[in-house]
């Protein structure tokens, strides 16, 4: 900010000192984690603020929510109360095949538990200012044990995975965005494919995958998604959406199609953070198996 | 220094507005960008280190915040204001059609950097979809909320002549 004072000196000289100061962050970066000092600085100034107006939004929308009237909420509720009593159903069942599984599992000496993943919940703040790319800011950071590449989720399904850290906020990459890569597995067949997200299909909310392999496998329309075992940052078994449209790709080797994902990306509140990332558990692994 | 005052405030009020405010105020998907109408008026206005020092202000909120690469956003603004800076001796208060047309201009060139260095760069050359899709409608909304913005910004401009005028002439 010196530089700004010196009145004397020519703006064509300040440029050639900014662009330089530029070029030398757009190095620095390699080295950097993160935002490093600019990171903390933000940390104080932009992140309360943004809580800030996040929180009177949500305020705002509750508000406009209390003016649902009665008979809606009647008939919502009574249309909840029949899931309730169609999952407790499904719910028994499936404690009872769970039972069954883990007796099996054991018999096989497979003890890993995929499903069970410890999470922190954590408001949206604020999104992306961008038109290019899809991320979101959420109001925890370091101080609350997040760390970079840990996954979100939101509802049920996988939201993004965390790109940058601050004190007190972290920055997520959308599942949707143009730069996020994820490889995936049809839950069904457990055929891997890899899921991109993609610019033009933003509007849609909808995202790609191709890549998976043209074999007797019969994939329908509807089949569910997940994140797949050979995945580096993903932890295995996130569900990322259903199959709106399969086709086969002209080498006739592959197919390729397009997802719905399981979260709303337009009216994104609160998520949840997995607290393990999987180098995490990969390194826990290759810690127990050289012990042996 | 009421001057950079106010100026940071324009900045960082513009910056949590599009960051949260405008993200409901989508159309198509689209919103506007009120960083760039920042950079582009103060640059024309105030000339080219008030364009280059807002729009290395801007960048970096932005590169902190929104960007992959600390320095992208930065370097561009930079730029961004010191060529509407450069304009200045063009500019007089009554003329819309100016800020209008420069504002525009930047907009279609920081769309068409941002294409060029993260989309074309990745063997992605659907040009002609993000042109219609992204680059057009984000010119046209940030055209129509500059109408309003930009009335802003030359409103408290003026004020802030008027009274720098006068301590100045109380000097004399």
């Amino acid at each position: 900010m010196k530089i700004k004072n010196q009145n004397t000196l020519p703006s064509k000289y300040v440029l050639l000192i900014l662009v330089i100061v530029c070029g030398i962050l757009l190095g620095a970066e390699r080295f950097m984690d993160g935002g490093g000092p600019l990171s903390w600085v933000a940390n104080y100034t932009i992140v309360p603020m943004q809580k800030g107006i996040s929180y009177v939004g949500t305020w705002m929308s509750d508000l406009t929510d209390n003016f649902a009237t009665l008979s809606d909420l009647r008939k919502e509720n009574e249309q909840l109360q029949e899931r309730v009593d169609q999952l407790t159903i499904d719910n028994t069942r499936l404690n009872q095949e769970q039972y069954e599984l883990e007796r099996l599992q054991e018999l096989y000496k497979l003890d890993q538990n995929y499903g069970d993943y410890e999470k922190v919940g954590a408001h949206v703040i604020a999104n992306n200012g961008t038109n290019w790319f899809n991320s979101f800011t959420i109001d925890k950071g370091s101080e609350d044990g997040i760390r970079k590449d840990m996954n979100v989720l939101a509802g049920s399904g996988l939201a993004g995975i965390v790109t940058e850290v601050g004190p007190n906020y972290a920055q997520v990459r959308a599942v949707i965005d143009d730069e996020s890569n994820i490889s995936g597995m049809v839950l069904s067949t457990s055929d891997l494919c890899i899921v991109r997200g993609d610019l033009t299909l933003m509007e849609d909310g909808r995202i790609r995958f191709e890549n998976l392999p043209n074999n007797d496998n019969e994939i329908q329309v509807g089949e569910q998604v997940v994140t797949s075992h050979i995945s580096s940052t993903y932890l295995q078994g996130l569900f990322i959406g259903y199959i709106s449209e399969i086709n086969v790709d002209s080498n006739n080797l592959t197919r390729s199609g397009y997802i719905t994902p399981a979260v709303d990306f337009s009216n994104l509140q609160e998520v949840l953070v997995i607290t393990t990332t999987k180098e995490d558990l990969t390194q826990t692994d290759e810690a127990e198996n050289g012990g042996e | 220094m009421k001057r950079k005052i106010i100026t940071a405030c324009f900045i960082i009020v513009c910056f949590l507005l599009q960051a949260t405010v405008f993200s409901k105020l989508q159309f198509a998907s689209i919103r506007p960008n009120l960083m760039i109408i920042l950079t582009s008026a103060f640059g024309f206005m105030r000339g080219r280190k008030t364009g280059m020092a807002v729009g290395f202000s801007c960048g970096l909120l932005m590169d902190v915040f929104w960007g992959g690469v600390l320095g992208f956003y930065t370097l561009i603004f930079t730029v961004i204001g010191y060529l509407n800076g450069s304009f200045k001796r063009l500019f007089f208060d009554e003329d819309i059609k100016l800020p209008l047309g420069l504002i525009a201009g930047s907009e279609l060139a920081y769309g068409l950097i941002v294409y060029v260095c993260f989309f074309m760069m990745q063997g992605d050359f659907r040009f002609g979809y993000y042109l219609i899709h992204v680059i057009m409608p984000e010119l046209v909304y940030t055209i129509l909320v500059t109408i309003v913005l930009y009335q802003i910004i030359l409103h408290v401009n003026r004020k802030l002549e008027a009274e720098e005028q006068r301590s100045a002439s109380r000097f004399v």
